[in-house]
């Protein structure tokens, strides 16, 4: 498990406007995220922990633990290639 | 219904290119008059807004070479600007730490390198010029400067055998990407399917190296194998359907839904410098002609595998050149009267000699005679 999570080197957030959806841009492709995915992967800076990230999207949330959904979120995103571990 | 909406622009920005690849996809006359006024930074500018209202996200940097434009750090600096994701595809031989290091600046996000061969003097020989240890130095600057790399390598019957050697070398390389493609047979290559064309074991072999090579590695590095479907008895969806996820604008501004397209005879390609992206990819025949299944014949029409919306009735120039109609049905179907053209193409008499890719004009007087359509059989070897 990723505990500091980044994006892998090349991949870009961004919200296009012509779709009105969030993608994540990466080499020769994009991948389509919802709108609470798109705000984990704005906190994956290689700096926050997985616990943190969580927490910080819990406020927005109302205070639910969404820990262990942000915690599958990156798994499945680490095992495409695209989240990285910065502490590894 | 209206259109889908493109993913991708490919934008070939000039054909000049220093390689000579006998596979390369380009048209053969790219040596002729039609080619040679290239587009100029404001046309592609325009042309990258265009195409990120239409839907592009994102955008294949390509040629020939796309270093040879003086322009680039500007046109890439456009494309970050308009919001797309660009690739500059390079063969690396002038892609230097200070030039990759201007691009990053300007915002490129990602760089594909072209290998011929694993091996320095096969790489050179099929290149047609001496390339390998650039291309190399090329794909470490990308790494060094954070440049998610690809490295690319089309295959054929003579590098096929050295594919264990490409998968570690794109390793070595620290590559989150390796594309194979097998050569299809476009352009260039249709002249030299005897020197290209590989065996069913060659691919066999290969398809169990990627195998083992991704159940080694993972998710790090991300590996595409592309069949020849000449080998096929079902048709790809050619560029993912006619006018369905891509747009192609060449050197010269001439707006086409495959690299191929212009061999097409009757269509005629709307040009950027006349036409918004937007009236191209809606509106022109170019784009509307194949785009859906209603242009369909049989057996597409009635397919008893009802694939229509799969693969789309397959390749269309492929079409014409095996069938003699674009509208035909791709005779890499088994279901097409034309199949057996497919199956005689995979054994025919096989030559070890290529005939180069060249931008030198068919009417020149330095070289390119003898070979049917003026194409010359040796590059020049000067500068090598």
């Amino acid at each position: 498990m990723t505990s500091r999570p980044r994006l892998a080197d090349g991949a870009r957030l961004t919200y296009d406007d012509v779709r009105e959806e969030h993608l994540l841009l990466i080499p020769e492709g994009a991948v389509r995220l919802n709108e609470t995915a798109a705000r984990v992967l704005e906190l994956c800076d290689g700096e926050r922990s997985v616990e943190e990230i969580a927490t910080a999207l819990s406020v927005r949330y109302s205070g639910a633990d969404v820990t262990d959904d942000v915690r599958e979120l990156l798994e499945g995103l680490g095992e495409r290639g695209l989240v990285l571990d910065a502490a590894a | 219904m209206p259109p889908p909406r493109p993913y991708t622009l490919v934008a070939e920005l000039s054909y000049r290119c220093p390689l000579h690849c006998p596979y390369c996809s380009n048209p053969v006359d790219i040596g002729g008059d039609r080619w040679r006024a290239e587009l100029e930074t404001e046309h592609w500018t325009r042309a990258f807004r265009e195409a990120r209202a239409l839907g592009v996200v994102q955008l294949a940097l390509t040629g020939g070479e796309p270093m040879v434009r003086r322009d680039l750090d500007e046109l890439v600096s456009a494309a970050r600007e308009a919001g797309l994701y660009s690739t500059l595809v390079t063969a690396g031989t002038t892609f230097t730490r200070a030039r990759a290091a201007s691009l990053k600046t300007a915002g490129l996000d990602h760089v594909q390198v072209s290998i011929q061969s694993p091996d320095p003097a096969e790489n050179d020989r099929i290149a047609g010029v001496r390339s390998f240890e650039k291309k190399l130095a090329a794909a470490r600057a990308a790494r060094e400067l954070g440049f998610p790399l690809t490295i690319n390598c089309v295959l054929h019957r003579q590098n096929l055998d050295r594919i264990e050697e490409i998968l570690v070398l794109a390793e070595r390389l620290d590559a989150q990407r390796l594309e194979l493609a097998n050569t299809q047979y476009y352009g260039w290559a249709v002249a030299n399917q005897g020197a290209l064309m590989p065996t069913r074991g060659q691919l066999e072999r290969g398809e169990e190296a990627v195998r083992r090579f991704r159940e080694r590695v993972g998710p790090r590095i991300t590996v595409l194998w592309v069949l020849p479907d000449l080998h096929e008895d079902l048709p790809k969806p050619c560029m993912g359907g006619w006018g369905r996820t891509t747009m192609l604008v060449a050197p010269n501004g001439e707006a086409l839904p495959c690299q191929a397209a212009a061999t097409i005879p009757g269509l005629t390609f709307p040009n950027v410098r006349e036409r918004s992206l937007g009236w191209i990819w809606n509106e022109s025949d170019a784009f509307t002609r194949f785009r859906g299944t209603d242009w369909m014949q049989e057996p597409c029409r009635s397919c008893p595998l009802g694939r229509q919306e799969e693969d789309w009735g397959g390749c269309r120039c492929q079409a014409l050149r095996l069938a003699g109609d674009a509208a035909a049905t791709d005779p890499v179907c088994r279901f097409s009267p034309h199949h057996t053209t497919v199956v005689a193409a995979r054994d025919l008499p096989q030559t070890d000699e290529f005939t180069y890719r060249t931008t030198r004009s068919p009417r020149g007087g330095d070289g390119g005679a003898g070979s049917p359509g003026g194409l010359s059989r040796r590059p020049r070897p000067a500068g090598v």
